[in-house]
Order: C-alpha cells, then sequence, then structure tokens
C-alpha cells in the first residue's frame, strides 16, 4: 500500500482541487518515521526525474535532518546528483532555526554565517514566521517550474519541529494555504504523534488525504519485552514494524490497509501478506459475550471426542445404553454397574462420554403414560 | 577488571574506530545515579589522543569532577591546562525573565557561542582529526536555568545536534527520568529520546537493594544512520539493546552481566 501511497502522491491533483496531502506519523514504540519518509521521498524524487509525476520540482523544508543528509540520501539511492538538476531545492530551517548563530557572528564575531552548501538550499532564519516561510516555498517553487502551469511538491521534515515553536492554528493555516495552491500538486510531512495532544494528530490528519501511521506489530513487541526482561545482550540489523495506511478517495471513499515493513541497509521493503493480518481482521469481529473462537488445544480435543455413533462395528461392545436390556446381560443375570462401564483411564486421550443411569428401579421408555397418577 | 570494565564500552561500540557523531542520552533517576557513565566517558575520550570534552555542568563544579576523575586515574586539571578539557561552569547561570528575545544577553546563546567557539577552535587548528564529546550534566538543571522553558533546553540541544552534523561531535546528556514522573508526557524526555542514537537508563535492582551489585544499566541503540561529513554510509543501520549490572568501586565501576558474578 505504501506504492499506492507514492503512486497518488505522483499523480497530484485534479484542476481547481486540493493538493494531495500526506501525514507520516509515527511514535517512540516505533520511531521509524523517518525511514518512512524518505522512503516516500525517494520514491517521489526518482518520479520526478523521469517526468512520470505531475509535480516538476520538489521544494523540502528540513528541519531535523541537515540538508547535506537529504543530499548524500539521494545520492545514495543512485537519483542523480542535484546540484546540476533544477528540480529540488532544500530550504534549510535546520542549521539556524532562531537566528542564533547570525546574532553569535554580528555580536560576538563567533563563527560565520555558513555559506550555502548548496546553489540549491535556501537556509531561513526565522522558523516562528510562517508567512515568511509560505512566500519562501512558493517563490522557491516558481524558480523550479516557473511561472506557468508547471506544479510542484512540497515536503515537510517535520511539522514535530515546527509544532514547538508555533500555534496549531497557523502551522494549519500555512498547510491549507499550501494545499489550495494552485500551483502545488503534493505536500506531505513528517509528525511524531506522541509529542503533541490528541488534537494536534487529529487536525493534521483531517487535513491529509493519507495517512500512514507506523505501529508495532504485536511480534516485535514480545520480542522486546523478552529482549529488556531476558536478555544481556541483543544485536539485529533490520528493524520491522507495520504501517498503516488511509487513503481517502475522491469520491470520499476511505479505505485502510495494513501492511508490514523491513528496514534493512538497502531501504525499506514493504510486504502486505502476513499471516498476522489475519488475525487482525478476526480481531476486528465484533464483541460478543461469548466465546467465538476455539483455543488450538480446545480444537484438539473436540476433534478427539468419539461420537456415539462412531465406533459401531469396530468390533467392540456396543456400549451405547439403547433402552432395553441387552440379550447377553439378561442371560448372565448379571447387569453391569456404571463403574464397569466406565473407559479405562489409559484411553483419556481419545475421549469418551460417561453416562451414569439416574437408578435401576427406573424404567426407561416403558409404554406407561407418566401422567398416569395425575388425578385430574 | 579490564575485561569487565570494557563491558560498557563494548555495549557502546567505542572500542570500534568508527565511531561518527551521535547522541548519547542517559536517563538515570534518584536511586541510582548514572553520573558514572558520564565519568567513565570523560576517562575515555581524554585517553584518546587527540579529543576534547566541552563539558557544560550545571551540577557539579569543577572539584567534584576532578576528584572522582583522579580516582579513576585521570588528572583533569593537566587536560584542562592542555587545552583538552573545557569546563563551562554554569552553577549561577540564569536566564533573564521577560522576553524571548532579550534571551539573547547572557542566556542559552551566548552558552552555546561558548561551545561553539570551542569546536570550532579545535577542529581548526588541529585538523579534522579531533574528535569534539560535549556533554551536558544535566538537561533538567539547564531546564531550571532556562525558567523551566523545556522549548527553550530543546533549542538549546538542537543547536549543540547542528554541531554534531558540521563537525562531528559527540553529543552527551544526562538527564533524570524521575523529575518528570507526575507528568503524563514528559515533552523533554521524549524528544530527546527521538533525538538519541544511544539510549543508555540506570536504574534500580527490580529486587532492592543489594550489597553487591548497585544497579542495572539497560542500553539502546537505535539505529545509527551515521553521517560523517557529507556521506551517508550505507549499511550503518543497526538496533543493539544489552543490559547488564554494575557495582560501584572506590576507584572503579565493574560492569558485568546478570549471574555471571559469583
Amino acid at each position: 500500500m505504501a506504492e499506492s501511497v507514492c503512486r497518488a502522491l505522483r499523480d497530484g491533483s485534479m484542476e481547481g482541487e486540493h493538493a494531495a496531502a500526506l501525514t507520516v506519523k509515527d511514535s517512540m514504540k516505533c520511531p521509524y518515521g523517518h525511514n518512512v519518509f524518505n522512503h516516500v521521498l525517494t520514491q517521489l524524487s526518482s518520479n520526478i526525474l523521469s517526468s512520470k509525476s505531475q509535480s516538476k520540482g520538489l521544494v523540502l523544508v528540513a528541519l531535523s535532518q541537515s540538508p547535506s543528509f537529504y543530499y548524500d540520501l539521494l545520492r545514495s539511492r543512485g537519483i542523480v546528483d542535484f546540484v546540476t538538476n533544477k528540480w529540488i531545492h532544500i530550504l534549510d530551517g535546520y542549521n539556524d532555526p532562531l537566528g542564533w548563530k547570525k546574532w553569535l557572528s554580528e555580536h560576538d564575531k563567533i563563527g560565520s554565517i555558513s555559506s550555502e552548501i548548496f546553489a540549491s538550499t535556501t537556509i531561513f532564519r526565522n522558523i516562528k514566521d510562517l508567512d515568511q516561510l509560505l512566500s519562501l516555498i512558493i517563490e522557491v517553487g516558481k524558480g523550479l517550474v516557473g511561472q506557468g502551469k508547471g506544479r510542484f511538491s512540497v515536503a515537510i521534515d517535520s511539522v514535530s519541529e515546527m509544532l514547538r515553536h508555533v500555534s496549531l492554528s497557523s502551522l494549519a493555516g500555512l498547510l491549507s494555504k499550501l494545499r489550495g495552491h494552485d500551483q502545488i500538486s503534493s505536500t506531505f510531512w513528517l509528525l511524531h504523534s506522541d509529542l503533541h495532544d490528541i488534537k494536534a494528530t487529529a487536525v493534521l490528519e483531517y487535513m491529509s488525504t493519507m495517512v500512514i501511521t507506523l505501529e508495532q506489530t504485536s511480534e516485535s513487541f514480545d520480542q522486546q519485552q523478552t529482549i529488556l526482561e531476558n536478555l544481556s545482550l541483543h544485536e539485529q540489523n533490520s528493524c520491522k514494524g507495520k504501517i498503516q495506511v488511509r487513503m481517502k478517495r475522491r469520491n470520499g471513499r476511505v479505505r485502510v490497509t495494513c501492511e508490514e515493513f523491513d528496514i534493512d541497509q538497502s531501504g525499506m521493503k514493504f510486504s502486505s501478506a502476513s499471516p498476522e493480518s489475519a488475525t487482525i481482521n478476526q480481531s476486528l469481529l465484533p464483541k460478543v459475550q461469548f466465546n467465538l473462537q476455539l483455543t488450538e488445544k480446545e480444537r484438539m480435543d473436540k476433534e478427539n471426542v468419539v461420537l456415539p455413533f462412531e465406533h459401531q462395528g469396530n468390533g467392540k461392545t456396543i456400549q451405547i445404553y439403547d433402552g432395553r436390556r441387552a440379550l447377553t446381560e439378561g442371560k448372565k443375570g448379571t447387569e453391569p454397574t456404571p463403574t464397569q462401564q466406565l473407559p479405562a483411564v489409559e484411553d483419556s486421550g481419545k475421549g469418551d462420554i460417561i453416562y451414569f443411569r439416574d437408578s435401576d428401579d427406573e424404567m426407561p421408555d416403558s409404554d406407561e403414560d407418566p401422567d398416569d397418577d395425575l388425578d385430574i | 577488571m579490564n575485561r569487565t570494565r570494557n563491558l560498557l564500552d563494548e555495549a557502546l561500540d567505542l572500542n570500534n574506530d568508527n565511531k561518527g557523531s551521535r547522541v548519547v542520552v542517559i536517563e538515570d533517576c534518584v536511586e541510582t545515579s548514572g553520573a558514572f557513565v558520564i565519568h567513565h566517558l570523560i576517562k575515555r575520550n581524554l585517553s584518546l589522543p587527540s579529543s576534547l570534552i566541552v563539558f557544560v555542568a550545571f551540577s557539579q563544579p569543577f572539584s567534584h569532577y576532578e576528584r572522582i576523575l583522579r580516582k579513576l586515574g585521570c588528572n583533569l586539571v593537566m587536560q584542562r591546562e592542555n587545552g583538552r578539557f573545557h569546563f563551562l561552569d554554569m552553577l549561577s547561570m540564569q536566564c533573564p525573565d521577560g522576553e524571548e528575545d532579550k534571551l539573547c544577553e547572557g542566556g542559552l546563546v551566548s552558552l552555546y557561542g561558548k561551545i561553539q567557539k570551542a569546536v570550532e577552535v579545535s577542529s581548526s587548528t588541529e585538523g579534522n582529526k579531533n574528535s569534539v564529546t560535549i556533554m551536558i550534566d544535566d538537561i533538567s538543571l539547564m531546564e531550571v536555568a532556562a525558567n523551566g522553558s523545556s522549548n527553550h533546553a530543546l533549542d538549546f540541544l538542537h543547536y549543540c545536534l547542528t554541531l554534531t552534523s558540521d563537525f562531528g561531535c559527540t553529543l552527551v546528556i544526562l538527564s533524570h527520568e524521575d523529575v518528570y514522573s507526575n507528568m503524563e508526557k514528559p515533552m523533554l524526555m521524549l524528544q530527546m529520546e527521538y533525538l538519541a542514537d544511544v539510549l543508555i537508563k540506570a536504574e534500580p535492582l527490580a529486587t532492592g537493594l543489594a550489597t553487591d551489585v548497585h544497579g542495572q544499566v539497560s542500553l539502546l541503540i537505535y539505529f545509527l544512520t551515521v553521517v560523517n561529513r557529507g556521506r551517508y554510509e550505507k549499511g550503518s543501520l543497526k538496533t543493539k539493546t544489552s543490559n547488564f549490572q554494575f557495582k560501584i568501586r572506590d576507584n572503579n565501576v565493574e560492569c558485568f552481566y546478570p549471574g555471571s558474578q559469583t
């Protein structure tokens, strides 16, 4: 499903519609949001480069990673060196988001205002001024695609960093202005959901057409618990988790899908089919007061029970009481006591139905009218 | 003794030459102080050639560290004179009240300026080989100094973080977990866990006090996506968890795996 998200970002938006928007949401339990963000970023970049996508350029607002990190990332994924390409521009809010460095170099002559490393990078030094940021994004984006009908995409890493400095409403204002701009084809941003209250997360989710939520698989959760409690040393070279993708279609239909991911050295891999997802579907059944499912042991026990009609004709004495005295028993005059009829204990694996007759006096199935003695 | 000593180093992968830039967060609590990790790292770093420590002290004066490190066999006074141990005494630091913009005077900004200056000087004079470690002891007191604004403390940390990516520094932060135990969501702690590449937690033993064991350390190395001066290293993704117990002795700390001590 991660693919369909990338496709949706690639296809962008229709004329007169808001831009497609994606929220990548993670939490400390599964803190790999950056990896997903980078995955989406590289996918979109390669789509832009091969001009498969609606957008012709990308403006990346880097707040939690340095621009050189993204530069190296894209290069390592085999995407052409973007110094020579005029399709990406990074707005650097990482190196000096509050203008401290500039202030220091002016007042105390410490350091120098770091010159922009790449031509396609612009530093902005006041993260609190969202109006300036908005006009900067649009100006830079127009520089990439030109004034005409060309469109570009906007990526923000991460909005959690912004929410530390600005209010939720002003951030929401910025995002909706971005989505409403007619030259912006798609936007996506990263959010660390546990750093904010539920309201902030919900607002950002409302504003996006797609949400990717990262969750821990129950398997990896168990594993983590055992590691923390028992193991002294544990090392692994890949990280696993699952993502939940919620996509809102143009016609208003909402689709939720689950997928597992695996991060290793070469990048991210997604796999949809997993036995675990079946259990997820099962647990989606409405909650009822009785148990609908059997545990494995219960199922085995159930299968082991030999039903009364099953062993007839196997050469065994038929032990089912059919309402009459058995002929053989009648001749011998010895009526089997209930204890004799009890199955041997060693046989317990098989299971039997044990029946105790209430009393010998009872005349079963007599033709008498049971209501005979009633004086009506 | 050497073998047990190396357990902490091993877990931190310090024996590897390829250190890269990273953020180490140490969380401790009142019952079990994590300061011994700081002391160990000071000694460890100063024993390496061409390394420099910028130490931001909010909790203890220089004499305290000097005494402890002397017991561990490391002369801090000498190292300070050699210019390899920058000690920034912040015990009396107080951010001025009032407007946020006025923070620029005498507050965290100038503290950051001092750190940046030290880092820049060291990287310009002796070439790039210098590995600089910035240590902050501890972040909760920095928050107090910043008039309780965790946002300002985080801004400061962010700027220190830019130094790690620009100059390949290592950032070591000590923080106290239980200071925030009454809060539902300690924003500062969570933010730091997001920043951390390595998370070290020092806790008391679950079974209570013991004479042989002083506490338990769990160490989580999240993922090392090492970015070395514009070089994105592939194949550095890794998660590693180590758990061990420790005993603080007079002049060293003994670390051992649970159950291995007779």
